[in-house]
């Protein structure tokens, strides 16, 4: 009937050498941190003569005296030591960011799909494959960043200074969370969180492989119902999984919308991946029940979610702006010191981009616009993830070398082959759904 | 111009939909429908030219944008500076952030309030104005085209009753005016 997707040698080499190319850039950055203070000592020496370092310079900003409490707790603050701490997490950080982001695409568009199917979508069946290959990443996902978390709590690395007893004994704010913040609690709701995440979807993924055998409407009936307990239990997973994975990388700091913040932004990234991988598809004449009416609907998902995006993003940033409580303002002034420009350049590509661009209904039905916008929308998202890691792990001591941009191709790779693999392996319609014929001739009224 | 016009009656959106196809096609023209409810697709049946209001919304915007920035510079900074919990207040820059909800919401305001306005005025819309619609059955199940005769009437006519018309009357505008 319809073409099915076959994995291609393209899509195979490029993934290929993009993880290649990127598992060098790691090594270079885990060989190029130091190993000792010393080492380190010598880094940054050589660094503040360097001027396309990133940043504010070293030696110029007085970050520290409130950055971390345990330093002014009595804990005999060593500098040297600080700033090594840093640089040695600079390759961890580096690989963390990428691993969280391509698993928070996944995540979002399993999130997406589960409102299609809950809210039993009729547009977006004929992407349900799509979504389906996007999502086949997720268990991989998962994987790296437990593993990253499992060495950090083994000590390989400082990103999480609430798992160094050391400094908790001195600490007294992380002291008092410590009946959350431990690291046996912390992996044993992790695991449950990957495991509600993956059980959904190789559940929902059987049955919609099962439903393309036999019209059965009970199959139908059970992914609803699959769908609708999984959002709840989604809701409260993620909102968990992003004070544990990403804030409590700053164990003072909290913020009560953080895990919709998180939200928005792996719902807008993982839209716009869908919707990228679509019109690419279709480029190679796969999809040729994909109309543009399918295309502009993405596209006004990516709009409304970028605003929704920024509405959260400002929120959050104009309470803790106006309220100016130490501990809370802390976070928003390393950011504006030290990482300026790509805090507010990435407000740039994720509100005022897609706002401007997608605002015309034409535009949102164009191929090479809504390609062009989404890839500014991931990278501008890929910086927002950056953003809520690096200024926690290595302060002022940022930088995009070898190890951040490897650490971005690297988990790309492995992305685009694990998704591409995993479309190849299924029909491209999913044909038993009961409101294909709905969706193959869905048509947005006021679209030619 | 023909001083003769006809109004026909339709009970179903799509069968409405099919029939102004046909009659756009058969070149005769249609002066107005009425509906019940917004019927989707109606206005490219017709070749209605598309709509400005979405670019006088987003001028209206601009506008709504530029007042608030202005209304907020002018209150909170020129006119009586506030100190309220130690937010710098002497420069409308630095305090920008503390007006963006304001900003944000007096955008959506004029760009809602003079959309509507316009739409109201561009349909000749105003209170106390006597209803237009030929027939009332068109607030409730009915549709009403009404269009031009034609060249022959009672070719017209017959084209329409295979066209799922439940009724048509010949309304002669002369007669009207008198």
């Amino acid at each position: 009937m319809y073409k099915d997707y076959k994995f291609s040698n393209q899509i195979k080499v490029l993934s290929i050498s993009l993880t290649l190319i990127g598992l060098l850039g790691i090594l270079y950055g885990f060989y190029a941190a130091p190993s000792t203070v010393e080492e380190a000592k010598e880094i940054v020496a050589s660094m503040s003569h360097d001027s396309d370092y990133g940043g504010s310079g070293y030696g110029e900003s007085d970050h520290g005296d409130s950055e971390y409490g345990y330093e002014s707790s009595g804990y005999e603050y060593d500098h040297d030591k600080h700033v090594f701490n840093q640089l040695h997490n600079k390759p961890w950080a580096a690989i963390y960011v990428p691993a969280l982001f391509f698993m928070m695409i996944s995540l979002g568009v399993l999130a997406f799909y589960a409102i299609q199917r809950a809210s039993q979508a009729g547009w977006s069946i004929v992407l349900y494959r799509i979504m389906e290959g996007i999502t086949g990443y997720l268990f991989l996902g998962c994987l790296f960043v437990l593993i990253i978390l499992g060495f950090s709590a083994f000590k390989f690395n400082h990103l999480f200074i609430w798992m160094d007893p050391e400094v908790v004994s001195h600490d007294e704010i992380i002291r008092n969370k410590i009946g959350y913040l431990n690291i046996p609690f912390f992996f044993i709701r992790s695991i449950i969180y990957i495991a509600g995440w993956v059980i959904y979807r190789e559940i929902t993924r059987r049955l919609s492989l099962q439903q393309d055998e036999n019209n059965d409407i009970s199959v139908h009936k059970k992914l609803f119902k699959f769908s609708a307990g999984f959002l709840v239990f989604f809701l409260v997973s993620e909102s968990m999984m992003s004070w544990d994975w990403i804030m409590s990388i700053d164990p003072h700091w909290f913020s009560t919308l953080f895990g919709w913040y998180v939200f928005a932004g792996m719902f807008v990234s993982g839209i716009t991946t869908i919707a990228l991988i679509t019109i690419y598809l279709k480029s190679k004449n796969y999809l040729e029940f994909v109309n543009n009416s399918h295309i502009h609907d993405l596209a006004k998902f990516m709009f409304g979610v970028s605003i929704f995006w920024a509405y959260l993003w400002f929120s959050q940033f104009m309470l803790i702006w106006y309220s100016n409580i130490p501990e809370e303002v802390t976070y928003f002034i390393t950011r504006i010191e030290d990482y300026n420009f790509l805090f507010f350049g990435m407000v740039v590509l994720n509100l005022i981009f897609p706002l401007i661009v997608l605002m015309n209904s034409d535009f949102k039905k164009t191929n090479f616009i809504v390609i062009l916008t989404g890839i500014v929308i991931i990278i501008g998202h890929y910086i927002d993830v950056y953003n809520m890691i690096m200024p926690s792990a290595v302060g002022d001591m940022w930088s995009f070398g070898p190890a951040e941009i490897g650490g971005f191709m690297f988990f790309l790779g492995i992305f685009l082959y694990v998704v591409f693999r995993a479309i190849s392996k299924a029909p491209i319609l999913a044909k038993g759904d009961p409101f294909i014929e709905e969706s193959k001739t869905f048509q947005y009224y006021n679209l030619d | 111009m023909s001083s003769k016009s006809l109004h026909v009656l339709f009970d179903d959106d799509d069968i409405l939909l099919d029939a102004v196809k046909q009659i756009v096609k058969s070149k005769i023209y249609i002066n107005e429908i009425y509906t019940p409810f917004p019927v989707h697709g109606l206005d490219k049946a017709m070749k209605l030219k598309p709509t400005n209001i979405s670019i006088a919304t987003f001028i209206y915007g601009c506008i709504g944008f530029t007042v608030a920035v202005m209304m907020m510079n002018y209150i909170m900074i020129v006119d009586w500076p506030q100190n309220i919990g130690g937010k710098p207040s002497f420069t409308l820059i630095e305090n920008i952030p503390s007006f963006v909800p304001i900003i944000f919401e007096m955008t959506v305001f004029f760009a809602a309030h003079l959309m509507v306005i316009t739409f109201y005025l561009k349909s000749k819309l105003w209170p106390f104005k006597n209803a237009e619609n030929p027939h009332p059955s068109t607030t409730d199940d009915k549709f009403l085209i009404d269009m031009e005769t034609g060249t022959n009437v009672a070719k017209t006519k017959t084209m329409l009753k295979k066209l799922g018309a439940i009724s048509i009357d010949v309304i002669n505008n002369d007669e009207d005016e008198k």
